[in-house]
């Protein structure tokens, strides 16, 4: 999804008069944008979008705004005095944000809860920008909270032997407390081992 | 029986009594902002507790299979206190959330000059941003304070089937019956009202306007309690309609007129007067 997706979908839902509007009101008071954001997702709806079951008219319409937007610091702003669907909203659109590393706070901030909707949003392709030790931190999170490890945006390409040390200390804690691993944590840390072997026999 | 506990302090309450009340067919919840106990020295406290109301408790609240929704205000009881006050500009960008469903807990609890001003403020918050208002009476000189609680109210132009006027007894209940707001009583274990005693309230001044609420919190209060007035209800003779009337439909009703009330993921048939209550709209 780009922006440019998310316009072209919004074009004819209900509620796209009242979103037109919203944003010509940022664009010329950008301090009008905290109830507006707020607002969003009541007069767009929840439904989900056509193409992309991840993203609802509610979320596309909060993106539109941040994009409009174009404040680094007001929308860390948004983020922080947001609920929790204004909070995944902004983690959704950062990646379409012409925002550089200024949202990575909010990813830490994500990845702190325990709410598993904030922590898989944390992990998205924004996340190219956190570091290494925080990144593997989350994914083990996802783990030790059953999210899916599809959340997780290039796993395969970011997935390093250090992880796999964490994964596999995870599973001995797991086996030992008659505890299952997630078949996807346990198919990855097979993958790790596997390319770890071939690489050392090469 | 499905139910709707209309007040409920769950930020108060274990996993274990979010078990026990879906289990036994409570399926939303309004949780109102108020006092924690230990007082509250500065506005930050708050912000954090809001968030939480419109953020943590609602997700802890759906691994139950229950909605949450919050009602946002400063309380009586810190509106005393000055270190507390900003909390009144803080309201505005809370009050535009979609979890908030009414201004509330407002009112009075010593009847102070800072209340006063508290409560009016806040009323006229609810009016602005479109929104019913829950009030608390106080616990002592209740009937006094219920009166004045009505004529703030009155005074303040927001329309009275707006306003919930909560924790009454046999001696306040007729006062708020004649003025149009909605009538809540608190079952607690002991104190304020009892089911025996609320089912003589409802015989007496029927199911229309009724809240039922267990109000439970970090004092001794039960989170069940409302699912045993529903039994004590179908006991003495009211029929299941009846019941779900005052337990589920009457509370949709009064808080479905923020507009904001989502139920859509609780048991299908949770609509009142046959229309799907209010997922966008407004
Ligand atoms: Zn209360």
């Amino acid at each position: 999804m780009t922006l440019d997706d998310l316009r072209a979908a919004l074009a004819a839902v209900p509620g796209r008069e009242w979103l037109d509007d919203a944003l010509a009101r940022v664009r010329t008071d950008p301090d009008t944008a905290g109830p507006l954001f707020a607002r969003a997702e009541r007069k767009l709806g929840r439904e989900p979008l056509a193409g992309d079951g991840a993203w609802t008219a509610g979320r596309a319409a909060r993106a539109l705004l941040l994009a409009e937007l174009a404040d680094p610091q007001r929308i860390v702003t948004l983020y922080q005095q947001g609920d929790a669907a204004e909070r995944l909203a902004v983690l959704a659109a950062l990646p379409l944000l012409d925002i550089g590393d200024a949202g990575v706070p909010l990813l830490q901030d994500a990845l702190r809860t325990n709410d598993a909707r904030l922590v898989a949003a944390a992990l998205g392709p924004y996340a190219a920008h956190l570091d290494a030790a925080t990144w593997r931190q989350g994914v083990v999170k996802c783990v030790f909270m059953g999210i899916p490890l599809s959340a997780v945006d290039r796993l395969d390409d970011r997935a390093d032997q250090e992880l796999a040390g964490m994964l596999s200390a995870l599973a001995q804690e797991r086996a030992a407390a008659g505890r299952r691993m997630p078949d996807d944590a346990t198919a990855l840390l097979n993958r790790l081992t596997v390319a770890d072997t071939s690489r050392k026999q090469a | 029986m499905r139910i709707f506990d209309p007040h409920i302090h769950m930020t108060s309450r274990t996993t274990d009594d979010y078990r026990a009340m879906a289990a036994n067919g409570v399926q939303a919840v309004v949780e109102p902002a108020f006092w924690l106990g230990q007082p509250r020295t500065n506005p930050g406290s708050f912000a954090d507790y809001f968030d939480s109301l419109i953020g943590w408790e609602p997700y802890r609240a759906a691994q139950f299979g229950i909605r949450h929704h919050a009602t946002l205000a400063l309380n009586p009881k810190e509106a005393n206190d000055p270190r507390c006050r900003g909390v009144l500009d803080l309201l505005p960008r809370y009050l535009d959330k979609d979890g908030v469903v009414a201004v509330g807990e407002i009112g009075y609890d010593s009847m102070t000059p800072a209340e006063d001003e508290a409560f009016a403020a806040q009323l006229a918050l609810a009016i602005s941003y479109e929104l019913p208002a829950l009030v608390h009476t106080p616990h002592r000189d209740k009937a006094a304070g219920t009166r004045r609680t009505l004529d703030v109210v009155a005074e303040s132009g927001i329309e009275p089937g707006r306003v919930a006027v909560d924790h009454l007894n046999e001696v306040t209940v007729g006062l708020v019956r004649d003025s149009g707001c909605w009538m809540g009583f608190s079952i607690y274990p002991e104190t304020k009202m009892s089911p025996p005693r609320m089912v003589e309230i409802i015989k007496a001044y029927g199911t229309e306007r009724i809240l039922v609420n267990s109000a439970a919190d970090w004092g001794h209060s039960d989170p069940l309690l409302t699912v045993e007035t529903g039994k004590a209800l179908l006991a003495a003779g009211f029929t299941a309609d009846d019941v779900d009337r005052v337990l589920w439909r009457n509370p949709v009703e009064f808080y479905g007129q923020s507009g904001r009330l989502d139920l859509s993921e609780t048991t299908p048939g949770a609509t009142f007067a046959g229309s799907s209550i209010a997922r966008g709209g407004s």
